[in-house]
């Protein structure tokens, strides 16, 4: 690009239209869509009880009340739920990333013998599945219902993830391997010393995707847990938040008001269970955000 | 050993040899073999066992007696289902709900991108994406919460806006019409933002000197569009429009469980719901298997179609 090219290009980007306000001011609603219910459910929770039942608070908490957060953190079997799927969350994701590694890596090797087989099982399962009561079957018949291993069994690969994976496996230089290979190192060692040190980032990609959909998933826990003790937090917010919530909105007038729960503590639950994700969003969307892209490249 | 092998050459050679590349390749390769096992094992027991065990969709399946003790009855439970008169309405709106995404909440996340796209102000663009980014990581339970902390007819934030302004409560989550709007619009909240990524990346392709040689032209921001960045990225819309046509029978469970109720239910019943409380909730084993697996063939029978329409337009195609 010449000299006199570019100062053109400059004058042109520092140059404000009415257009780039007006396309500033769409995305602006837009963000300001994305954070008002947040903004809301912050209001409810901290805003005193007159202040909600008048229908006072929008994105602004009317008064500056705990309490709901108090009943929520006081209330052991949120707690223990939380703690629950903390544990659920790290046991899942660990064994998850080591079962996705163990099939990725063979499958980058063309010599292997059978490798497109077990490639076309492995696709075929995410075009066709058995479906719901198949599954809910099995685990029946494997003894796992009520038991936390059947919200880490049946999801511990994800084809997609796995493919994401081989993909990037496949991009490390050959001759690396093979140098370590001449050294004397075997399959596993190559695999721990040579590749995984080198795939830290798309580690961290699947990590975060198998924990954000552990930790968000609720479908399993509905079908395979009924035991209480053993809810994880999505399943307990959906019993505790949303049972209430649908039956207020489709009680018939006159139902007794005294089994609902009160909004302040719907929110603060609401609340309660967000914000784990919100902590861990700036790294979220930053490994995300680079999966994504992987996962286009795969073709 | 040796005199036996002098004695039936040559093809015993032959086979020998063969034996021993075989075990060459074992020998250099077990490791991985020993990698794969495990994962194999989970996809055979936990996804294809599930797949034998549709067979019980023909069968009058008996919890106590098992796939091998229950009677086979044929198509008994497929006659059964297509007669039922929710049969045909927990398909429609499957597709309605389906349709009225691909028709609204496809376009948004292009929109959005080609807006993003304009954007010259780094920090804004940044501060954008981080906020509408946002809602992909919310489950639906969460989102749900949201949605009748806004909707709800007493109390929620929109008619509290809606009374106080003098009009009357709108209904968003009681009547089926108004929930239906609710439910696409809580679909385009939670996947727009997330949906630009792909579109930004293909943006990111598009040769910088088209633009600047437009510039040349005196070609305004309009035209730019439309004959460049259009064009651009007009094959990732094309792959991302096919994958979903594809999906037009899938339905997730979640979203349509957590934000349908009672009084909704002649449009948010879907398939995945539908099987939910027939299978699990009623017991009706067969019956429900029926009912997914019917969906599955179906859903399959759209994936490779639109694959193989996406090949013959000479595009990548999913597999």
């Amino acid at each position: 690009m010449t000299n006199s090219t570019a100062t053109a290009t400059r004058r042109k980007l520092s140059r404000v239209r009415p257009s780039d306000i007006a396309i500033m001011a769409v995305i602006g609603v837009a963000m300001l869509i994305c954070l008002i219910p947040f903004l809301h459910i912050v209001a409810v929770s901290l805003s005193t009880k007159d202040a909600i039942l008048s229908d006072r608070v929008t994105i602004w908490p009317q008064g500056w009340d705990w309490h709901a957060y108090e009943v929520v953190f006081s209330d052991s079997r949120m707690l223990r739920s939380m703690g629950l799927t903390i544990f659920l969350t790290v046991s899942f994701t660990i064994i998850s990333m080591i079962m996705s590694i163990c099939a990725a890596y063979p499958l980058t090797k063309e010599r292997l013998k059978g490798r497109s087989f077990f490639m076309l099982i492995i696709v075929f399962t995410m075009f066709f599945s058995g479906g719901i009561i198949p599954d809910y079957l099995l685990i029946k018949q494997l003894g796992l219902l009520d038991s936390l291993w059947s919200l880490i069994l049946p999801g511990m690969i994800s084809a997609f993830n796995l493919i994401i994976l081989r993909t990037f496996f496949s991009s490390i230089p050959e001759s690396l391997e093979e140098s370590a290979h001449l050294d004397g190192s075997s399959h596993i060692g190559t695999l721990i010393r040579i590749v995984l040190p080198l795939s830290m980032p798309v580690l961290a990609t699947l990590s975060l995707f198998y924990a954000v959909s552990r930790w968000n998933g609720f479908m399993d826990a509905l079908f395979y847990i009924t035991n209480s003790e053993l809810y994880p937090i999505q399943l307990k917010l959906y019993q505790v938040v949303m049972n209430s919530m649908v039956t207020d909105l489709t009680a018939q007038e006159g139902a007794s008001q005294a089994e609902l729960l009160p909004e302040g503590i719907k929110a603060a639950s609401i609340m309660f269970a967000t914000v784990p994700i919100l902590l861990a969003y700036p790294w979220l969307q930053r490994y995300f955000v680079s999966g994504v892209m992987i996962g286009a490249v795969k073709g | 050993m040796d005199q036996i092998i002098e004695q039936v050459s040559p093809t015993a050679e032959l086979r020998t040899a063969s034996k021993v590349r075989k075990s060459r390749w074992f020998r250099r390769d077990y490791q991985l073999y020993f990698l794969l096992m495990l994962p194999i094992v989970y996809f055979v027991l936990f996804k294809y066992v599930p797949m034998y065990g549709t067979a019980i969709a023909f069968q009058d399946y008996n919890l106590f007696k098992g796939i091998s003790g229950s009677e086979w009855v044929g198509f008994e439970n497929f006659t059964q289902l297509f007669a039922m008169s929710q049969f045909y309405q927990v398909v429609r709106n499957t597709l309605l709900l389906n349709l009225l995404d691909l028709l609204f909440s496809f376009p948004a996340p292009i929109l959005l991108a080609l807006l993003l796209n304009e954007l010259r102000v780094v920090w804004f663009k940044k501060t954008a994406q981080t906020l509408l980014y946002l809602p992909h990581f919310i489950s639906w339970i969460i989102i749900g919460g949201l949605v009748y902390q806004i909707f709800s007819n007493k109390g929620g934030l929109l008619n509290n806006l809606i009374t106080s302004l003098g009009f009357e409560a709108v209904p968003f989550l009681t009547e089926k019409n108004h929930w239906l709007f609710v439910y696409l619009g809580t679909g385009i909240w939670q996947s727009a933002g997330w949906g630009t990524i792909i579109y930004l990346a293909a943006l990111t392709g598009i040769n910088r000197e088209l633009y600047e040689a437009a510039d040349v032209d005196g070609a305004g921001r309009w035209k730019k569009m439309r004959h460049i960045t259009l064009p651009g990225i007009r094959s990732t819309i094309v792959v991302m429009l096919i994958m979903q046509l594809g999906h037009i029978m899938t339905i997730g469970f979640e979203r349509p469980f957590v934000m349908g109720n009672t009084l909704v239910m002649d449009y948010s019943e879907v398939i995945s719901t539908f099987v939910y409380k027939a299978g699990l909730q009623s017991a009706q084993f067969s019956l429900a298997t029926a009912m997914g697996l019917f969906q599955a063939i179906v859903g399959l029978i759209f994936v490779v179609g639109a694959n193989t329409i996406a090949k013959r337009m000479g595009e990548q195609g999913i597999y």
